[in-house]
């Protein structure tokens, strides 16, 4: 990405965002069931631009995110808990123990493509949970609660703000093309000289990093972490999140983030009608709509400002396979 | 040794239970190379047809063996009628879509049943009656004990795999099945109704798991909306390990899953059986991803 008026432009709205509920928190206009929306919404957003990258980007087909936020959740909140580390650096070490995860997944995995990764990805994250299951260090079935909810709005919202921007440079730079190049034909990109092997690692790693941040953050948002919080339905739902707000694109999992979690938390009040509410939301939505609410729409302004043409082409839908 | 043997015994049990959900696994994925996730909700579904007929059946008296024959038939017909409809209502618009739109929606499927289990049957589990007593048998005077439900189980088991064999082998709808599974295109040029075969996997598949969401309900005795999701989880593993796409693979894989699993909680580390379960998944996909019996398909350029 270009660090352009456009660049500035889009920072300044974020801002603004940021400021217009910074406001209305301070004043009480919105009470703790907002403010723990909101925070639920940047978890959500930084867990599916994350996954975007490794899904959308790349076409590795991971489902084993929540594998990696519990990494992050769990360091953190342990360093939290048992060595007073200042709340920052918890979330920041949360985030590259998950980058660590990665690699040492991505390597032997990434051999696989397709549903066999997805598989693999799927398994991975459930022996994660299974090891903290039984790990009686960090609470086992019951988890760790009684975590200081240190995350503030604030932090929060420059923690997403600085993970989209830093995904969204990722992608628009050498190495994002490179990521889309073995999306788009495998073979042929490595018939180009692109080290495949390499760039899936990058992308795997990256996705681990941003992921594990965002579980350390929701970790110090909600008290309590449970392995049973990141078993392979919490996995599907930011999988859910990406590919309805439309895969490959950054602005669309941010749609799809927001779009999910205002669903889950305004169908909260019919408990019983909820998930089945959402899962037809959910085969409809594939059914009527399977690239998304966005499609492949890129993360930019241009729309507002003038009319060009769409620019770089769209992403085809047929590089989920 | 006797030990040992005892838990094979019980191993091949579980397995033959996970054998029968992955049959379904691995004929869907085999034809239309899809990941069917609601499969492990089918068996659930199955399980509670089973329960609520034998509860009627036996209340009005009939003997044991016609409950249980009569249950499990029915819960397999009913159980390939929603197979067939989930194809036809979710899965057959997508048919041209993306991998991942069909993925999607498949996890669709299985909340909706799961939660509309919840929401009709109230979310606590249920007790599965007592079909036949319990009745445990001496293996040749030495220590190892069989009971009447293993026997039953793995008869049952063997019975559905000649059926299926013979479906497959002989039949003009496996026949189609498998040459649709090989190429769909070809297949429809040659005359095969490609949509018709379709349902006949879906339905053959679903009436596998619904038998086996009965066996699972008379051996563990406790049914609920939610049991679908881990031995689907499993029973798909199973399919892996034995070569997706591959009907004795699927056997296989169950059986030898099951062994696995039972042998790990016999050694006393019970709660780390899933783990284990996902560990040999990730060990066969990076030693040899086609499975057991898998086809090596090398990548066309």
């Amino acid at each position: 990405m270009k660090i352009n008026k456009k660049f500035w432009l889009s920072i300044v709205l974020a801002l603004v965002l940021y400021g217009v509920v910074q406001i209305l928190l301070t004043t009480g206009t919105l009470n703790d069931v907002y403010k723990s929306m909101f925070l639920l919404i940047c978890v959500n957003v930084m867990l599916a631009v994350s996954l975007n990258l490794i899904n959308g980007i790349t076409g590795q087909f991971s489902i084993g995110h929540a594998g990696f936020m519990s990494v992050g959740a769990y360091v953190s909140a342990i360093l939290t808990l048992d060595y007073d580390v200042p709340f920052i650096l918890t979330i920041i070490i949360g985030g590259l123990v998950a980058a660590v995860c990665g690699v040492l997944i991505g390597m032997p995995t990434l051999r696989l493509n397709g549903d066999y990764l997805a598989i693999a990805t799927l398994g991975f994250g459930e022996i994660i949970r299974i090891i903290m299951l039984n790990t009686e260090y960090v609470g086992g079935a019951s988890g760790l609660s009684g975590i200081p909810a240190k995350t503030t709005w604030t932090i929060m919202f420059f923690f997403t703000l600085i993970t989209v921007v830093l995904i969204n440079n990722f992608i628009r730079s050498t190495h994002g093309r490179a990521c889309i190049a073995i999306r788009e034909n495998e073979i042929a990109a490595e018939a180009m000289g692109i080290n495949t092997t390499l760039y899936k690692i990058i992308a795997f790693t990256i996705g681990a990093l941003f992921a594990g941040m965002a579980g350390g953050l929701s970790a110090h948002t909600f008290y309590v972490i449970t392995p049973g919080s990141f078993n392979f339905l919490k996995s599907f739902e930011i999988l859910v999140m990406v590919v309805l707000g439309g895969l490959g694109s950054t602005a669309g999992s941010i749609v799809g983030a927001v779009f999910v979690t205002l669903l889950y938390t305004y169908l909260r009040d019919f408990p019983e009608w909820r998930m089945i509410i959402y899962s037809i939301v959910l085969i409809l939505m594939m059914i009527f709509r399977p690239g998304g609410l966005l499609g492949s729409t890129k993360f930019s302004l241009k729309k507002f400002g003038k009319k060009e043409a769409k620019a770089n082409g769209g992403i085809s839908d047929s590089s989920a396979s | 040794m006797e030990y040992f043997i005892q838990q094979l015994i019980n191993g091949i049990s579980v397995g033959s239970i996970y054998a029968l959900i992955a049959l379904g696994y691995t004929m869907v994925y085999g034809i239309i190379k899809l990941i069917n996730f609601a499969h492990g909700d089918v068996f659930m579904v199955g399980s509670f047809i089973g329960l609520f007929s034998a509860k009627y059946l036996a209340s009005a008296g009939l003997p044991p063996v016609l409950v249980l024959i009569i249950s499990l038939i029915f819960s397999m017909t009913v159980s390939a009628l929603l197979g067939i409809t989930i194809e036809r209502l979710a899965y057959k618009p997508l048919r041209k879509s993306t991998r991942i739109a069909a993925l999607i929606t498949a996890i669709g499927v299985s909340f909706l049943l799961e939660y509309t289990g919840v929401l009709v049957l109230g979310p606590q589990a249920q007790g599965f009656p007592d079909i036949m007593a319990k009745k445990q048998y001496q293996l040749f005077g030495t220590s190892i004990q069989v009971e009447s439900n293993q026997v039953m189980i793995l008869i049952t088991t063997i019975i559905l795999m000649i059926i299926l064999q013979y479906i497959v082998r002989y039949t003009k709808t496996g026949k189609a099945m498998r040459a649709v599974s090989f190429d769909m295109e070809a297949a429809r040029l040659m005359g095969i109704n490609v949509d018709r075969t379709i349902s006949a996997t879906f339905a053959i598949g679903s009436a596998l798991a619904a038998a086996a969401g009965v066996i699972f309900g008379m051996t563990y005795n406790s049914v609920d909306p939610l049991m679908g999701v881990m031995p689907g989880l499993k029973a798909f593993v199973a399919a892996v390990l034995g070569g997706i796409g591959s009907i004795p693979g699927a056997l296989v894989g169950g059986l030898l899953l099951g062994t696995v699993e039972t042998e790990i909680s016999s050694l006393g580390y019970s709660s780390w059986r899933d783990g284990v379960a996902f560990a040999v998944l990730i060990l066969i996909l990076i030693f040899k991803p086609s499975g057991l019996f898998g086809k090596n398909v090398r990548e066309k350029v």
